[in-house]
């Protein structure tokens, strides 16, 4: 199967486009039928696509056959391929959730989403930074649509910060590839890597300027701190599905962090080498003080949810700086993790509001859930998982990613600012857990029960958690063997150009 | 030449920068418009500029590059897509929020002069 490395970007697409069609169109159940179908496919197809990479080593696409490092290249190493599963699952958990009534409050759900899963499963596979960008903006543009689906004020107010910040980013991640593609004559990832010893003194500079430009690109993305403001208001207000959905996205930022600044300004770059690890540093510890801050100033489930997320990208950005392979392996082991239980949570979150009333799922006394004992179970099980204590993957996470800082400033920082913020969330997530479900007015036995699809939808995502732990040492295998590519210029630059071993000197 | 690009480059992007810190909606969509001219032409400059040489091999002794003419129309069919999106999103806005400034909340500064607050 040799189209198999675009299958996960052209079926989610075919999916969304044919969702537009009469047939399917005229009816919402066959919208949801079809719409499930295709999410569990792409699961298939992912499964697949991780065990070929992992078995057998990095594929390699070109797009109209083109010789290498010419066209446009997909490359579905084992962390490309890893992280388009975990998409593939988070998307069909979206799906199966909005099916019990969110898919009704506005139009096109289910093609929305599906492009957003196309966009984010292109930017996870692309091996060319041009590329890079179109998929970033496919994912943009539906995601700017998913966050006003519904209606509303606050929908439309934090929609409008988060499209023009991303609209400016787009234009600064434009401006480095233009220097990029100026200084270096290509956009292929791997041949970039090999070109950068080419350079003059002079075009160094350049060149830095633009790799740094594209972690504030990155950066914006990933919401590290600067840059950050916008995703707490965006995440809160967009509906349960959809945020839970968006999980994935600043995730998009990380992995773009991790593929551009260590296969092009890696160890092997000679003067440019790691030119982002300065940065990162300070960056990660200042995200991790920023989302414990947030986490703790909280007046709801969702925008705790959210401040939750910019500790997990502290965690992870402490990943990126630390810059060896066992540090990226763990990074990747925590971010599968991360990216499950934070989604679960923003579905929580949806629950917990419809069952409180006007309280809605801000931390005031009000009304018992009717289905207090359920919700508070999952909320546990999703808390103890976030905040990561033993036996959930949120330990196993950290735990790999402590282990991994071995300089004694390296460890330093890290722990302390990791552990520090995870005491800050043990503290909201419990405080958020008792006004929630103990500090009840009245018992009331109004309200809506919980539609089985829901549940389902929050319980797979939830399961992900206990099973990491269980398969704890296959999974981290393959984090580790994702790690190894990316580290290894052997593997992820001389493998994708056959030209340039063959004849080496010219092409 | 190269000069009169730069320029050209360099004022759109000053313009845009400095219309997209405005605080009502309509100048910031007009700055990301320029700021999106300033790209565009930024970006066809990285296969440097000459005069009279097609993108065709053969045809002329100096050739351009053809691969920035694509990434320049890839780069302006999204960036019309995206601006057509938030001048709606922006007359939403307008129609949600009772107002057009980018917070949604006309700021509340009463040492302003009313030149000031626009």
């Amino acid at each position: 199967m040799s189209h198999l490395v675009i299958l996960p970007f052209l079926l989610p697409i075919f999916g969304g486009l044919l969702l537009l069609l009469p047939p399917i169109q005229n009816s919402l159940s066959r919208q949801r039928i079809f719409a499930i179908f295709t999410s569990l496919l792409l699961i298939l197809v992912s499964i697949t696509l991780l065990h070929t990479s992992y078995s057998q080593g990095t594929q390699l696409y070109m797009l109209g056959n083109w010789q290498p490092p010419f066209g446009i290249a997909l490359v579905a190493d084992p962390l490309a391929a890893l992280l388009v599963l975990l998409t593939s699952i988070l998307g069909f958990a979206a799906i199966l959730f909005a099916c019990s009534g969110d898919d009704e409050t506005g139009m096109y759900y289910h093609t929305l989403i599906l492009l957003l899963i196309s966009g984010v499963n292109g930017a996870f596979l692309t091996g060319d930074l041009f590329n890079l960008f179109v998929c970033f903006e496919i994912l943009l543009i539906a995601s700017y649509a998913l966050l006003v689906h519904g209606g509303g004020k606050h929908k439309t107010q934090a929609s409008l910060h988060y499209v023009i910040l991303n609209l400016v980013g787009s234009s600064i991640f434009l401006i480095a590839l233009g220097i990029l593609y100026g200084m270096l004559g290509t956009l292929n990832i791997a041949d970039m890597a090999n070109k950068l010893h080419l350079l003059s003194e002079d075009d160094q500079l350049l060149v830095k300027v633009a790799g740094l430009l594209l972690l504030v690109v990155f950066g914006l993305k990933s919401a590290m701190l600067p840059l950050h403001f916008w995703l707490p208001r965006t995440y809160a207000s967009a509906s349960a599905p959809i945020a839970a959905m968006f999980a994935i996205m600043t995730k998009v930022g990380i992995y773009s962090i991790f593929r551009v600044h260590t296969v092009i300004f890696g160890e092997n770059a000679g003067e440019l080498a790691n030119i982002a690890q300065y940065w990162l540093w300070p960056i990660a510890i200042l995200t991790l003080f920023a989302g414990a801050v947030g986490a703790l100033a909280s007046s709801n489930l969702r925008l705790l949810t959210a401040n939750m997320i910019l500790i997990s990208v502290g965690t992870l950005l402490v990943g990126a700086a630390i810059a060896t392979e066992q540090a990226a392996g763990a990074a990747f082991y925590y971010l599968l993790h991360t990216t499950f239980v934070s989604a679960a949570m923003f579905l929580i979150a949806d629950l917990v509001s419809r069952q409180r009333g006007k309280a809605e799922d801000r931390f005031v006394q009000a009304r018992q859930m009717k289905q207090r004992d359920l919700l508070a179970g999952l909320f546990f099980v999703a808390a103890v998982a976030m905040v990561g204590m033993p036996p959930l993957s949120g330990f196993i996470g950290k735990a790999l990613l402590l282990q991994s800082a071995d300089t004694g400033a390296a460890m330093g920082w890290s722990w302390s600012a990791i552990l520090l913020a995870g005491l800050a969330a043990i503290i909201a997530l419990s405080r958020a857990g008792t006004t929630l479900f103990w500090r009840v007015s009245s018992i009331h036995d109004e309200g809506e029960t919980v539609p089985r699809a829901k549940l389902i939808a929050i319980i797979l995502l939830l399961s992900c958690s206990p099973l990491m732990v269980i398969f704890a040492g296959p999974i981290t295998a393959i984090t580790t063997a994702a790690a190894a590519v990316l580290f290894d210029p052997a593997l992820s630059v001389d493998a994708l150009l056959p030209t340039l071993t063959h004849n080496p000197g010219g092409y | 030449m190269e000069m009169l690009f730069a320029l050209c480059v360099g004022v759109l992007t000053t313009c845009g920068v400095f219309m997209i810190l405005r605080s009502r909606t309509f100048p910031v969509v007009v700055g990301l418009t320029l700021l999106g001219y300033a790209v565009n032409l930024f970006l066809f400059s990285s296969g440097r500029l000459s005069i009279n040489s097609a993108a065709i091999i053969g045809s002329t002794d100096a050739y351009g590059d053809p691969l920035p003419q694509a990434l320049v129309l890839t780069a302006i069919v999204i960036g019309f897509a995206m601006t057509a999106f938030v001048v709606i999103l922006a007359m939403r806005g307008r129609g949600d929020l009772g107002n057009d400034h980018v917070d949604g909340r006309i700021p509340d500064h009463s040492s302003l002069s009313d030149k000031e607050r626009n």
